[in-house]
């Protein structure tokens, strides 16, 4: 539709439309931020107020920066979303690349087989997984959590990625194989850089499950030197008393660091470079 | 230095045969253009020169060496793309020495070419920048330089010429014809535009449905076409092919007689028909019939002529120019 024919009120319908999502979406995100800066007393009272002179607070933030290790439980945290969204980019996009570009026997099968992870949710195999890793002597690792998240997006990269490969131009492929470019130089040079948008996509919705994740770090990594935030913050709530200014200031600031992440790819997807390679 | 031999190269996808064994001799510093409708296999046979498919069957000799299982960085081709395909991140420059500089050459001695190649394409300006901020006949000749950086043996074009505008497309054509010229080099070129074909080629191959029809100059293909394939392939607008039991004529089953070759007079002449369409292009006008005769016809006047729709017109052919083929479409020679 064009521009001039847009009337202001349908205009209007869809702006009060994508506020009302984004006050919705942004909501508890705001409670949370607020109401860790407030005496407990406070956020009780008024949870939906804004500290002022009286309720306003640090405690919380003080708890958290000096009971137990948070300072290891973000690195711990970082390492293991940061390795596991590498693998899973590398990993799925040089399968998603296999699939796409060479003609071999059972090709659509594999592909059928590599995205068939999407539909089943790796919880199912908690207990073999747990069971493996006894096995390999990998409990309370960073290595066990790297291992399952990468699994876990890999399906959902493989079939994202190989869809966008599809639609990198044979001629550039052949061109590069032409001027003697390998398999892997075409890979690296020519197809990862023109896939970046849909390598971001990819890896934005692998980072937020991954570092959001409770389960397995209860499970495979609950020791204190391999907890994760999100772990790390557990330790306030506790069966009969929770110390609610700790866990909304560990979740305020468990919130930063995935923010820079996520601007960090978001840019990517802005950027395309494709246009000029090929009509 | 560049000579290509082809022996009955055939390619099969699945049940599905793209090319039926394919026969062909490609002296050192010709142009031959695969010429054929979409799908006649000529773009595969290119690729299969490239190394870029493989054939099912058949040999590939360059200079008389054996390509079938050679890398396509090892056959000393380079190849133009009908998408330009270059890589978008890097400069012109470095576009056009990749080939060289994973072929492990002197810095200097890529530097030499590129400059040598950017100035035979006036792309000197050009060098530091980007495919995104050329035009689309600026990143075609950058192409073409990064296929003449290379030196190769043998120039593979596929289609490069489909993407560009109709101004640009003749602008491009006469550089390529004057790339051939300097460089004295083997092209092999695919296209479907007949009026390439016959602007650029030595030799042209008509491929169809995986054959070859003909291979020929353009002008052996327009004065003697093989068959009917041909005839129609060749020459703008189509030939007329007319039964030749409606003529009275004796010893062949179909008649052709190109546009150009039937004069036209309001009083007298051979088939008499109405108008029913007319073409005013300033060079040409070109007239549509439909006589008792002879069914619907074409007719190519020089010059700009005056008829109108349901003018009624008298056709003449030259009897010279007349081609005559059989049952089996092939043309009956020495008539």
């Amino acid at each position: 539709m064009s521009i001039a024919r847009r009337s202001p009120v349908r205009t209007g319908f869809v702006h009060l439309a994508l506020i009302a999502y984004t006050v919705i979406a942004l909501f508890p995100v705001v409670l949370t931020i607020i109401n860790s800066f407030k005496t407990k007393n406070a956020i009780f009272r008024a949870p939906l107020a804004p500290p002022n002179f009286e309720t306003f607070s640090l405690t919380g933030y003080q708890t958290v920066l000096t009971q137990g290790d948070f300072a290891g439980y973000f690195q711990n945290s970082v390492i293991v979303t940061v390795v596991s969204i590498f693998f899973v980019l590398l990993f799925g996009a040089m399968a998603a690349f296999a699939l796409s570009e060479y003609r071999f026997k059972g090709n659509s099968l594999m592909g059928l087989y590599l995205a068939i992870g999407i539909m089943i949710p790796i919880r199912l195999g908690t207990v073999a997984i747990l069971q493996g890793m006894v096995a390999a002597g990998l409990v309370n690792t960073l290595t066990a959590l790297i291992l399952v998240y990468t699994a876990q997006g890999l399906p959902l990269a493989v079939f994202i990625l190989s869809e966008f490969m599809r639609s990198v131009s044979d001629d550039l492929k052949n061109a590069g194989r032409i001027d003697g470019l390998s398999e892997y130089a075409i890979f690296f040079r020519l197809v990862l850089p023109l896939v970046r948008p849909a390598m971001a996509t990819v890896a934005v919705f692998t980072m937020i499950p991954i570092w959001n994740d409770l389960w397995f770090p209860l499970i495979l990594a609950p020791g204190e030197a391999t907890k994760t935030v999100t772990l790390g913050s557990q330790m306030f709530i506790g069966q009969f008393v929770t110390n609610w200014n700790a866990v909304l200031s560990a979740l305020s600031l468990a919130i930063f660091p995935v923010l820079v992440l996520y601007v960090i790819f978001s840019r990517q997807l802005i950027r395309g470079i494709t246009s000029g390679a090929v009509k | 230095m560049g000579s290509l031999h082809l022996t009955s190269i055939r390619k099969s996808f699945g049940t599905h045969d793209v090319l039926k064994g394919i026969d062909l001799e490609v002296k050192d510093g010709e142009f031959v253009i695969f010429v054929g409708p979409s799908g006649c296999g000529k773009s595969t046979l290119l690729r299969i020169v490239a190394g870029l498919e493989d054939a099912t069957s058949g040999s590939i000799q360059i200079d008389g060496a054996e390509m079938i299982n050679v890398a396509p960085a090892k056959r000393g081709i380079a190849m133009v793309f009908q998408s330009y395909a270059l890589y978008p991140h890097l400069t012109v420059a470095d576009n056009m020495g990749l080939g060289l500089k994973q072929a492990g050459a002197e810095k200097a001695d890529i530097e030499a070419r590129v400059a040598k190649a950017a100035n035979m394409l006036s792309l000197q300006s050009y060098l530091k920048r980007r495919p995104a901020e050329l035009s689309g006949g600026q990143r075609q000749r950058v192409a073409i330089g990064r296929a003449i950086v290379r030196e190769p043996k043998l120039f593979l074009f596929d289609e490069p010429l489909s993407n560009l505008d109709a101004a640009l497309r003749v602008n491009t054509r006469l550089e390529i014809a004057r790339l051939h010229r300097e460089l004295k080099a083997t092209m092999v070129y695919v296209t479907h535009d007949q009026v390439e074909a016959m602007t650029l080629a030595d030799k042209i191959v008509v491929l169809n449905n995986g054959v070859i029809e003909q291979v020929g100059s353009p002008m052996e293909l327009y004065n003697f076409p093989a068959n009917e394939f041909v005839a129609s392939f060749i020459g703008s607008p189509q030939m007329n092919f007319i039964d030749a039991d409606k003529l009275g004529i004796a010893g062949a089953k179909t008649i052709g007689i190109r546009p150009e070759h039937i004069t036209l007079s309001r009083d007298q002449g051979q088939w008499v028909g109405k108008v029913i369409h007319v073409e005013h292009l300033g060079a040409d006008t070109i007239l549509y019939l439909e006589t008792e005769k002879t069914g619907l016809l074409t007719v190519r006047l020089f010059g700009e002529h005056r008829f109108d729709v349901d003018d009624i017109v008298f056709a003449t052919p030259e009897e010279s120019k007349m081609h005559r083929f059989d049952a089996s479409q092939k043309a009956i020679k020495g008539v």
